[in-house]
């Protein structure tokens, strides 16, 4: 094994059945019914997890998600707006945190 | 120029299309429906996804001989539609005989038009004359937005089509049912194409929006994995995945229809092949016969040839 990461390995995605069938095809079909279009277009749901993926930074998912948002007709320029909005709640999860840093320091100076 | 045929047979994990299909679709209908024509590989624009690598540089053209021999084959054949491709047709030098001809012999007349020729001094009649004829155009537009589309077609290429669609929409092309204008969208890379009803809805409504541009449907095509588009997957290393993707994605009853089936496609020197992608991946008929031998003889079913890039006309709705 060179590399942890090897594009052709998110081709045996569904291996992952074979240690626990049951949970994994519960999974499955559970992946398939959130991705179906609801409430939400099926392209909102990509572009949603396109902007997770990057937020997990999941490599698999980023190859997959970009696949499907490009036969999903979905610019670059869309998909970069998505992922911009991953990393203002990445970024902005740690700057809202200062406040408890913030705290402390309130707490422990003069 | 990588042998794209030599490339596929590389490819193990992908089965021989042979082997995919049911056997009672290796051969041809009984009667020939379309005759495609491809009458020049000149073209104004170099597309990336061309799979017959037409370009400015080129200067193959149908002689008149050829097209007369085809306009006799559609007479004696009755076939129900025309369809003239390149290169951009427009340039050929007997372009304008063979549409008038192939309105006299048949009544369903295919033109397949880049557009953006159309701005030449050389051709600014043409559509008027398309009109006239009451040809069905068949334009690529490979994108609603302009980023989009030139990067596919080069720099100022989607203005110079938007600038013709107006034109064509004065002349009452898209709006008049008898003017049918239709688009093709080819992905701009190594990926599928969008669902084609959701993407024609959004063609639709932006270049109503934005444009003021109507239309009658919208062909979304997969990028057939031969000529610049094969070479690019080659030079990309997306060959192995993206003929993986097209296998994957097969659809077995879309084979019935594919147009191989039923119809020649005859190219600008008169060979004959059983569709323009063979055409582009240099695999004529069995028999090797050219339109010449077809005329003045009844049709005679035969054996279509095929190989792997047939894959990226039974993937997922049929893209044939």
């Amino acid at each position: 094994m060179d590399t942890y990461y090897n594009p052709e390995d998110l081709a045996k995605f569904p291996t992952i059945t074979e240690e626990s069938p049951e949970l994994g095809a519960k999974f499955f079909e559970w992946y398939g019914a959130v991705f179906a279009e609801g409430e939400l277009t099926a392209r909102e749901k990509s572009l949603i997890a396109l902007a997770v993926a990057h937020a997990v930074q999941c490599p698999y998912c980023i190859d997959a998600y970009t696949n499907d948002l490009l036969e999903k007709g979905v610019s670059a320029e869309q998909m970069m707006e998505a992922v911009h909005v991953a990393a203002a709640i990445r970024g902005g999860a740690s700057l809202v945190h200062s406040v408890q840093m913030k705290n402390v320091i309130k707490n422990l100076e003069f | 120029m990588t042998n794209m045929i030599e490339e596929f047979h590389k490819l193990d994990e992908i089965p021989p299309f042979q082997k995919a299909i049911d056997q009672q679709y290796m051969n041809t209908a009984d009667s020939c429906n379309v005759l495609q024509m491809n009458i020049t590989r000149k073209c104004n624009l170099a597309c990336k996804h061309c799979h017959v690598e037409c370009g400015p540089h080129r200067d193959e053209e149908m002689s008149r001989e050829v097209i007369d021999a085809c306009m006799t084959f559609a007479r004696e054949q009755k076939v129900e539609t025309i369809d003239i491709t390149g290169g951009a047709p427009e340039l050929n030098s007997n372009f304008e005989y063979l549409v008038t001809e192939s309105c006299r012999s048949c009544d369903h007349v295919i033109v397949r038009s880049n557009l953006t020729i159309l701005l030449d001094e050389r051709f600014k009649h043409l559509p008027e004359f398309y009109a006239k004829q009451g040809v069905e155009l068949v334009c690529s537009l490979p994108h609603y937005r302009a980023k989009d589309m030139d990067k596919v077609r080069g720099q100022g290429t989607f203005d110079q089509a938007i600038e013709v669609l107006h034109i064509l929409n004065e002349l009452g092309y898209g709006r008049d049912e008898r003017l049918v204008l239709n688009m093709v969208y080819n992905p701009a890379g190594a990926f599928f194409p969008p669902e084609q009803e959701s993407m024609q809805a959004e063609y639709k409504e932006r270049l109503k929006a934005d444009f003021d541009i109507d239309f009658n449907s919208l062909f979304t095509l997969y990028n057939n994995p031969l000529g610049r588009f094969g070479e690019f997957l080659v030079r990309s290393r997306n060959l192995n995945r993206y003929m993986k993707k097209l296998y994957d994605a097969y659809n077995a009853d879309t084979v019935e229809a594919m147009m191989c089936r039923f119809q020649i496609s005859v190219d600008y020197d008169g060979s004959v092949y059983d569709c323009d992608f063979n055409l582009a991946a240099d695999l004529p008929i069995v028999s090797r016969e050219k339109i010449f031998d077809f005329v003045g003889k009844p049709y005679k079913v035969r054996k279509i040839r095929m190989d792997k890039h047939c894959y990226a006309c039974t993937a997922g709705a049929g893209s044939s």
